[in-house]
Parts: C-alpha cells; structure tokens; sequence
C-alpha cells in the first residue's frame, strides 16, 4: 500500500524552557490542527525519543501523548533508536500504514537536553558506546575526531572542506525561523574556533537542543482524496552497523548508511542521480562527507571536492541541507530525522518558504551512534 | 591481566569479543593476548569535551595489531599527548581508566582497567 505523509510541523528548536511532555504536544498540537482530519483518526501514534527517563527521568511518553492530544484508544509506542530514534519512527509510521495496520499514523519526535550540562549531556549519548569503549572516555565527537584525522590524511582533502559544511549549514540556518542558530558564520570562524576533538572544532559540530517535530501518514489513496498537498514516502531502508566502531573494515565507509540508501533506492526505483534535495546526519561535519559518499552521490574519498565547489550549496547541483541541518538547526536526539522528514516535505509541497528549492524527489539520511544505526528516507512530490 | 581478542575456527580475530563472529557466524573459541605485543597508531585524537570521571583532554588512539595471518583494531586511551598516525606504540596496564562512579553507568555493569597505549622510542 502507498504511504504518503498529509502533515507535517516542529517547534522551534534550541534552549527551551518546556520540558519533554509539552515539547511534543506543541509539534504534535500543529500538526493535527493544522492536517484535513479529526484527531480520533489517529489510529497508530509512534514516538521516537532516544533518553527521557536518562535526560528527564520522565518514562512513559507515548502514553502520555496519547492521552493529552485526545487520541485514545489508538496504538502508542516510543520508539528509540539513539539519534536514528526519528527516522526508525519514519520506518515504523511507514510500516504500520503500508502493511494495513493503521489508516492513519501520527509520528512525534522530541528531545530536552539543554538542562543538563554539556559533560553530563555526553556522557548520556556515550552510554551507548560498547563497554571498552565507553571506559576510556570515548565520545562520539571523539569518533568524529578519530574518523576525520583518518579522512583528511588518507584523501588529502583540505581541512578547510570540513569548515565549509558548517558555514553552509549556517546559511541556510538563517532562512528556517525554528533553528537554533541563525547566523552566518565565516570559514575563518570555524577554521579558529576551539579544538573539541583535534582537528574537529567548536563549529564542526552541532549544538545540544531541545525541540520536538512531527508527521502525519496516512494511505496514498487517502491522502488523494484529503488533500492536493502531501508527499509520498516512495523508499525506505534501515540497517546496523557494528556497535565497536574500530571493528569496522574500512573507517571512512558507514556501512548502515550504503545498505539502508541501498534498500530505499531499490524501493522507490531510483538513484542518487534522481536527488534533488537531500537532509544528511550533519551531528559532525565529517558525517556530511562519509553519508554523499554512502548514498552513492560521490566516490569514496572524493566528497570533500563537493564541498569546495559549492556543489552542496542551496544554489548548487544537489542542494544539502537546506533546513540547517542538525549543525545550525540543532539536534534533539529523538526529534531530529523527523525534523529532516519535516524539511523534506516541506520541500517537496512547496512550503520551504525562503529556502525553498526545485524538488520533485527528496532523500533524508539519519544516523544514530556513529553510523551504528541508519535510516534512509526517500519521499517524492505527489504527481 | 590479559588484553584479550578473540578468534574463531574460521581464524577471524575481533577486539573485543562476541558470541558469534560477526565475519562468519562461528563461534569465538580461542584468545590472544594483544598485552606483550606492539601496534600501531591508524588514527588519533585529543578530545577535550570529555564526560564526568574523564581525564581531559583525553587522547586516543585507534590501534592496529598484526596476529595470526591477520590484523585486529582496538581503541584505547593514550599514555601522552604527542602522538601521531604510524607510531609505534605497546600496552600499558592501567586499573581504572575513568572514575567509575561520576557517570551515568552503574559502576558495577562492567570493568574499568584496561590498557593504555604508549609510543616506542
């Protein structure tokens, strides 16, 4: 059965004063308010969340939310899969409608961090290192720093093509009115800001947040007869990775990310040549170059030159990132790969407002862990 | 102690171990200890954000070991913070790597020594 998405909505992303409850009845509140149906349509309400009772020691979520958005006695479910939570609660939306088990699915997504300080926000998302790794400290931005030495020195790409990414993401940071960030910055900027994880920097990689987005799915053949506005969800794919990072063959492949893209291409009939807009896992900088390489839109080791060129740019051939990405919208957990389904769609019904670009086929990579987890999401433009 | 990876029948060796091999589903019979043996440095970083109970800045390093007709990774804290990619370096047994009782880990849901990696003159 096709899925199509009818709705779709977030709050504003960044340090908020709401805690994670009333983060998700706002994106949740929008998007049924604003979507052609009654809310006891709902049939299925999935919500994806990686760390509520470790952030907030608040459990339970999805049936809170079912209950305050007035959705009973419809199926709830929370759905974590670390950063990969929103895209592994786009599979299960997707999944519930396509199979018949739900006519009508409401997705939510949300995260509240910025409580917390950074070393304690760490070491939270650390928790979900392998036990040798999580004893010598490691971080995932000191994957990141590990990974992006290797990248650099084995492809000779220029550290400037790393800052690059975030001065792009910042731009388009400042046309989305819900990203944390909007402000340009400067290579200069990012190149001399403080080391994090030599030689990733402040600005290589995206903030702490707290935020919420949703999704309403629904049948194609439903969504035709509700509404001229709404997207298909014409590939899907999700694998895993090793969980012991530096087991991996190659430390520049995200095998989760070839493998997933891989499936959704296959689904939807498509290819990386058919892409035009696409969200990628920007929670380093570095993780923009290893996802264009796995989703086959640049040869290994070759993505950085994308970077240098413009290539990525909203004006550029394959325009990456036009939200802000996680880099400059920020990324709360649970909330962020329905936050890129949130742009994705946008994109393709029109609504992207100054950031608008030309799309008739999008693509959303999101990755949990270091590429441990990924979900790639391919919708397109209804015809 | 031991600094131990694992291999299977099929002679696949991983750090740490896993009850199947994840190359080709076997099971893991036999251990070899990295802990007298030198490897070298694939890539490294110092990383200066670093959790509650973290030296900081804390460097490591991901290192590769020739064994048995094949290589084996592991990842680890390292002794100093000059350190560069090609180094040479062997392991140094270390009790607690981090303070257990900072973190959001129940201290007894696993061990805390462990080896350290240091560059060889």
């Amino acid at each position: 059965m096709g899925v199509a998405v009818i709705e779709a909505s977030m709050t504003k992303f960044g340090q908020r004063d709401a805690w994670l409850r009333d983060l998700l009845a706002e994106a949740g509140e929008e998007c049924l308010s604003d979507a052609p149906i009654d809310n006891d349509d709902v049939e299925h309400l999935y919500v994806s969340n990686m760390s509520s009772g470790e952030f907030e020691g608040q459990t339970g979520v999805m049936n809170w939310l079912a209950h305050d958005l007035g959705l009973l006695p419809a199926y709830s479910e929370r759905v974590d899969q670390t950063s990969s939570s929103g895209g592994a609660g786009i599979y299960e939306a997707w999944q519930s409608i396509a199979s018949g088990a739900s006519e009508m699915t409401l997705l939510v997504g949300g995260e509240k961090m910025t409580h917390k300080t950074t070393p304690e926000a760490t070491d939270i998302i650390a928790s979900i290192t392998h036990p040798d790794e999580y004893k010598h400290g490691v971080t995932l931005p000191s994957f990141a720093g590990l990974t992006a030495r290797h990248y650099l020195e084995r492809f000779d790409a220029p550290r400037e093509s790393l800052a690059k990414v975030a001065v792009k993401n910042h731009r388009n940071g400042v046309d989305n009115p819900n990203a944390q960030f909007q402000k340009e910055i400067t290579t200069e900027t990012a190149l001399e800001s403080p080391i994090v994880a030599d030689p990733l920097r402040l600005y290589d990689f995206c903030p702490i947040t707290d935020g919420s987005a949703a999704m309403l799915f629904t049948t194609e053949e439903r969504a035709a007869e509700l509404t001229d506005d709404y997207a298909v969800v014409s590939g899907i794919g999700g694998a895993t990775d090793t969980h012991v990072v530096h087991e991996r063959d190659d430390p520049t492949v995200m095998g989760g990310v070839v493998e997933s893209s891989d499936q959704a291409y296959e689904m939807a009939g498509l290819g990386p040549d058919d892409l035009d807009v696409a969200e990628l896992h920007d929670m380093f900088t570095i993780l923009e170059f290893l996802q264009l390489e796995g989703i086959g839109v640049a040869e290994q080791g070759e993505a950085w030159e994308l970077s240098m060129d413009g290539d990525t740019d909203r004006d550029g051939e394959l325009p990456i990132n036009t939200s802000g990405g996680l880099k400059s919208k920020g990324h709360p957990l649970g909330a962020s790969g329905v936050a890129q389904g949130v742009e994705i769609y946008e994109q393709l019904v029109g609504e992207a407002g100054p950031r608008q670009v030309e799309a008739d086929v999008g693509l959303a990579c999101n990755v949990g862990g270091f590429g441990n987890c990924v979900i790639t999401t391919i919708m397109e433009a209804a015809e | 102690m031991t600094f131990d990876a694992h291999r299977c029948e099929n002679g696949h060796v991983t750090y740490p171990g896993h009850t199947f091999c994840p190359e080709c589903g076997e099971k893991q019979t036999e251990t070899i200890d990295l802990s007298e043996r030198r490897g070298e440095v694939v890539t490294w970083t110092h990383s200066t954000a670093t959790p509650p109970g973290v030296r900081e800045p804390n460097t490591l390093a991901i290192v590769e070991f020739d064994v048995a007709d094949t290589v084996v990774r592991a990842l680890g804290q390292v002794t100093t913070d000059d350190v560069e990619t090609g180094d040479v370096v062997e392991p140094v047994y270390v009790e607690e790597l981090r303070d257990p009782e900072i973190g959001i880990k129940e201290p007894e849901s696993q061990d805390w020594d462990g080896y350290r990696f240091r560059p060889v003159q």
